[in-house]
């Protein structure tokens, strides 16, 4: 569905006279095939949205090669439209000033769907989505999280095969990225659609996707499944043991206790250790009231990724 | 692509119509401005006798042919000038990704009766003078008003469409600018909307008002050129017309291939 190999952008900079070049994204590769449900994480300027625009044909790649859905992005930019579908959480594709059943019917026409199946689509979608109470409503007056809704709606009337998110749950709350969520991985389980997200959120991809791509300064720094991840990066699990009683820290060859507070301790437990083996010297040794492993934190997995 | 610009702009009428009162205000106000045009061009055409060599209805009719052009042109095209808030603001981005051409897109944004309300001096003055001119209506003369209006058109869309192009340049820079120095969202305002739109079309429609609609009004009207070039001059406009929009679709997939979003 997506084959990027070597892709590199870079932008020139003018600034008062001063040419500087920034390389927003530094040759990276990697494919998406049909059904997969990717998501591409990285902090602020990594080359997310750099990346997502190269693939739709906004931009240009500088050098390198990017296919999406057998097509060049740059070069047959309205015929890959017709195939993709493209949503942008920071800014809707919609228009201000329209209801959003008017934003919609324009839509329509510009994707010449017929109107019989722009119907029965838009029904469909709107149950999902819940977008009945504000239809007739001028999208300048939408919450953010029903714009973001109706922008869903908007990229996906055309059907697409293939479903591209730059941070669709950016600014979102609670419930409206729930419901969004839900909706993509519906979509995804479904119809089968092929969805890229890219986001800076984890709980998007802990939630959602099977794979995952860590962009950093340009460069992907991993491509895998998240379990996979969390090894790679060697983080350790911690073991949080409630004792009966405030006792010194407890001492396991190979474990650390990290922190003390009253009668609960925390120990951190490295890969390599089976912390079944650990929680029964635990539970041998001390009077054990309650307690639990954790999985190392998604968030400190990438941290630790970064600073590799 | 043009039944998608009839359907877009079909659209954004009928999603006009739906707030009546803007709309029945907006109504007024062309008609009370187009009254106003009207009343001027008779103000000012009852008081003179002869311009220059041209007599009243010679010079009417000059207004009138060049006023129809540029206004089909302007209602056809004009809201490609929006190009330059469209990059400022990142909604370029959504009409990229869009199956439609941008052009089209741009073109028919908004699209409302109101445009069509821009016609109504020029051709008035058109309709007025026709049988005023006191010619010998040869066929060579009948053909040539209906082509000299439509090169006309199609002349000032190109030029439209060409200083479009260039706000992917000037934009593009301070925008790049910005990204660097504020990280992306600040707008500030670009010198071709704010300084340069009265001037840009002041120049778009001076120059093919001197070159292109004058020489095959001097043709039909049978005046002897004040310049003396060549008598094939007066029958250039197609060609003209045809290489400004060889020039102006060049332009615009270049700034089209220069676009380079904003960063965000
Ligand atoms: N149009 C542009 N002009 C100049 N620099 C840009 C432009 N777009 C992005 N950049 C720069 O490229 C880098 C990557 O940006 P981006 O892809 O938007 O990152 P992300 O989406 O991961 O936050 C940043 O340093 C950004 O400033
Ligand atoms: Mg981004």
């Amino acid at each position: 569905m997506i084959e990027v190999r070597d892709a590199v952008k870079n932008f020139t900079i003018r600034s008062s006279g001063v040419r500087t070049r920034v390389t927003a994204v530094d040759g990276i590769s990697f494919t998406v095939g049909a059904g997969e449900f990717v998501g591409y994480l990285g902090p602020n300027g990594a080359g997310k949205s750099t990346t997502i625009k190269m693939l739709t044909g906004i931009l240009t790649a500088s050098s390198g090669s990017v296919r999406v859905a057998g097509l060049d992005p740059s070069r047959q930019r309205t015929t890959l439209a017709r195939r993709i579908g493209v949503v942008f959480g920071q800014r809707t594709t919609l228009w201000w000033d329209l209801p959003l059943r008017d934003s919609l019917t324009l839509i329509r026409h510009l994707y010449k769907v017929e109107s019989r199946v722009h119907r029965a689509r838009l029904d469909e979608l709107t149950e999902l989505l819940g977008l009945g109470p504000f239809l007739g409503t001028p999208v300048r007056q939408l919450s953010l999280g029903q714009r973001m809704r109706g922008d869903l709606t908007a990229a996906l009337l055309h059907a697409p095969p293939l479903l591209v998110l730059d941070e669709p749950t950016i600014g979102l709350d609670v419930v409206s990225k729930a419901t969004v969520r839900d909706f993509l991985q519906r979509l995804n389980a479904e119809q089968g659609t092929t969805i890229l997200l890219t986001t800076h959120d984890l709980g998007d991809i802990e939630r959602l996707c099977d794979r995952v791509m860590i962009i950093d300064h340009g460069r992907l720094a991993y491509d895998g499944d998240l379990d996979t991840l969390r090894t790679t990066v060697d983080a350790e699990r911690v073991l949080i043991v409630d004792l009966e009683r405030a006792s010194p820290p407890i001492r396991i060859d190979g474990v650390e206790t990290v922190r003390v507070e009253g009668p609960r301790q925390w120990l951190t437990i490295p890969r390599g250790l089976n912390a079944a083996a650990v929680v029964a010297a635990v539970a041998r040794r001390h009077e054990v009231r309650d307690i639990a492993l954790r999985e190392p934190d998604i968030e400190d997995v990438v941290t630790r990724l970064y600073l590799r | 692509m043009v039944r998608t610009y009839g359907l877009l702009a079909w659209t954004w009428m009928r999603a006009a119509a739906q707030h009546p009162v803007s709309m029945s205000l907006i109504t007024v106000g062309v008609i009370v401005s187009t009254g106003l045009d009207l009343a001027a061009i008779a103000i000012i055409f009852a008081r003179t006798r002869e311009l220059a060599g041209f007599s009243v209805a010679e010079v009417m009719f000059l207004y009138g042919t060049a006023g129809t052009s540029f206004a089909v042109a302007d209602i056809l095209i004009g809201t490609v000038e929006g190009l330059g808030d469209h990059i400022k603001h990142g909604s370029l981005d959504a009409i990229l990704v869009r199956p439609v051409s941008p052009l089209i897109q741009l073109a028919t944004e908004e699209f409302s009766p109101r445009r069509i309300g821009k016609l109504v001096p020029p051709v008035t003055v058109l309709a007025l003078v026709l049988p005023r001119l006191h010619l010998a209506w040869t066929l060579g003369r009948i053909v040539m008003v209906p082509v000299m209006l439509l090169s006309g058109a199609v002349i000032f869309g190109a030029l439209w469409v060409l200083t479009a192009s260039l706000q992917f340049l000037i934009t593009d820079s301070r925008e790049a600018m910005n990204a660097v120095t504020y990280g992306g969202g600040t707008l500030t305002p670009y010198p071709l909307t704010v300084f340069g739109k009265d001037f840009v079309r002041g120049l778009t429609f001076m120059i093919p008002l001197a070159f292109v609609n004058w020489e095959p009004a001097l043709y039909i009207l049978g005046h002897p050129d004040p310049l003396g070039l060549p008598a094939a001059v007066r029958f250039a406009s197609p060609a003209v017309a045809a290489v400004l929009c060889l020039l102006a679709a060049r332009a615009w997939r270049s700034g089209l291939r220069h676009y380079r979003s904003t960063g965000s």
